[in-house]
């Protein structure tokens, strides 16, 4: 039997990225993760609040992960989002997609992009035309080649993250990561 | 059963099969009418995903996982099956529901026969391990991997076998 090592990150942060924070803080987060998966759900606001407590020493980096099988709607939530960060609003769509993980049906996606401001012409043919597919595909292959074997999966400097997703294991986890530099 | 056949079942179930290792053959159903068996898929490698019941949390999203790569296994000219100690009727219902799209295996009768044959039983708890097992086109076992059952392996493992096998032919995605 072949035991496996500790799990990288194999695509590292780079511009393809959609980042919040700065390059030079001393934590990167990276969350493979989907819109309509109800622990991503929860794990959402634990970010924002991992966010809040450590501000500028912080880096997050969201990467698309969508299970479509056992979430019909997850493909088109995170096209959605890719569409809308070809507009400058990724950010925006991200979080009102884990916002509203109820209603992430095609016709509320449209909504959300007109609420947000977004082009909606170019909106809807990005969407149409799954111009952003293939991206999210790559996203989600770049998680399993590092052991990503469901949502959401947190790299935390580099190192697949195993333990709960929550404000406290976390915490703790990135306090570790950052003393053993 | 004798003692002594049952001993050696439970001596059988620590060792699970490794590379090297011939696979051994199996037919056992997919549907109530349909026979699927290992020699079947000769030419060509064959994943062979052990886990230990439909509807289990963990199983469920180890499947959905292994469903959404199905294009990178095909890439790899690679075929998936799974097998579980489940009936065809719960295997049928279970696939249906997750919308699985590779062949489910009833280890049923005598159960778990094939798992014990690849040293992947688990005769305490009476499932299958959580098993992976990657076979080459001759019918070698190339790589097998046992995570513990409450622990989705993911496909890292799997892919890095398939492609380090000697004569993969990749066909266009």
């Amino acid at each position: 039997m072949t035991r496996r090592a500790e799990a990288k990150l194999t695509v590292p942060v780079g511009e393809r990225d959609h980042i919040q924070g700065p390059t030079e803080a001393p934590v990167t987060l990276v969350e493979y993760g989907d819109y309509e998966c109800p622990y991503c759900g929860q794990a959402y606001f634990v970010v924002k609040e991992l966010q809040r407590l450590l501000g500028n020493r912080l880096r997050f980096v969201f990467r698309n992960f969508p299970l479509t099988t056992v979430h019909p709607y997850a493909q088109h939530a995170a096209e959605a989002a890719e569409a809308a960060g070809a507009q400058g609003k990724f950010w925006e769509m991200h979080d009102h997609l884990f916002e509203h993980q109820q209603e992430l049906d095609d016709k509320h996606l449209k909504k959300y992009a007109a609420q947000l401001g977004l082009d909606l012409s170019r909106f809807n043919r990005d969407m149409s035309e799954h111009r952003y597919a293939a991206r999210i595909r790559e996203d989600l292959l770049s998680g399993v080649r590092c052991g990503v074997n469901g949502t959401p999966t947190f790299c935390i400097n580099g190192v697949r993250y195993d333990g709960a997703p929550d404000l406290d294991s976390m915490v703790a986890a990135i306090k570790e990561a950052v003393a053993s530099v | 059963m004798s003692t002594d056949k049952h001993k050696q079942e439970i001596f059988n179930q620590t060792s699970v099969l490794k590379p090297g290792d011939p696979a051994p053959d199996f037919a056992l159903r997919s549907t109530p009418d349909q026979l699927v068996s290992l020699r079947e898929f000769h030419g060509a490698p064959v994943i062979l995903a052990f886990y230990p019941a439909d509807w289990s949390p963990v199983c469920g999203d180890q499947m959905a996982l292994y469903n959404e790569l199905l294009p990178e296994f095909r890439r790899l000219n690679a075929a998936l099956i799974g097998i579980s100690v489940d009936g065809i009727w719960c295997h049928l219902a279970f696939a249906k529901d997750r919308k699985l799209r590779f062949p489910l295996l009833a280890d049923f009768e005598p159960k778990g026969a094939v798992a014990r044959a690849y040293g992947a039983y688990r005769q305490q708890d009476g499932v299958s391990e959580r098993a992976l097992f990657v076979i080459d086109a001759e019918g070698t076992i190339r790589w097998s991997y046992v995570s513990p059952v409450g622990v989705n392996p993911g496909a890292d493992g799997i892919l890095a076998a398939l492609e380090a096998l000697p004569s993969k032919q990749e066909v266009p995605a």
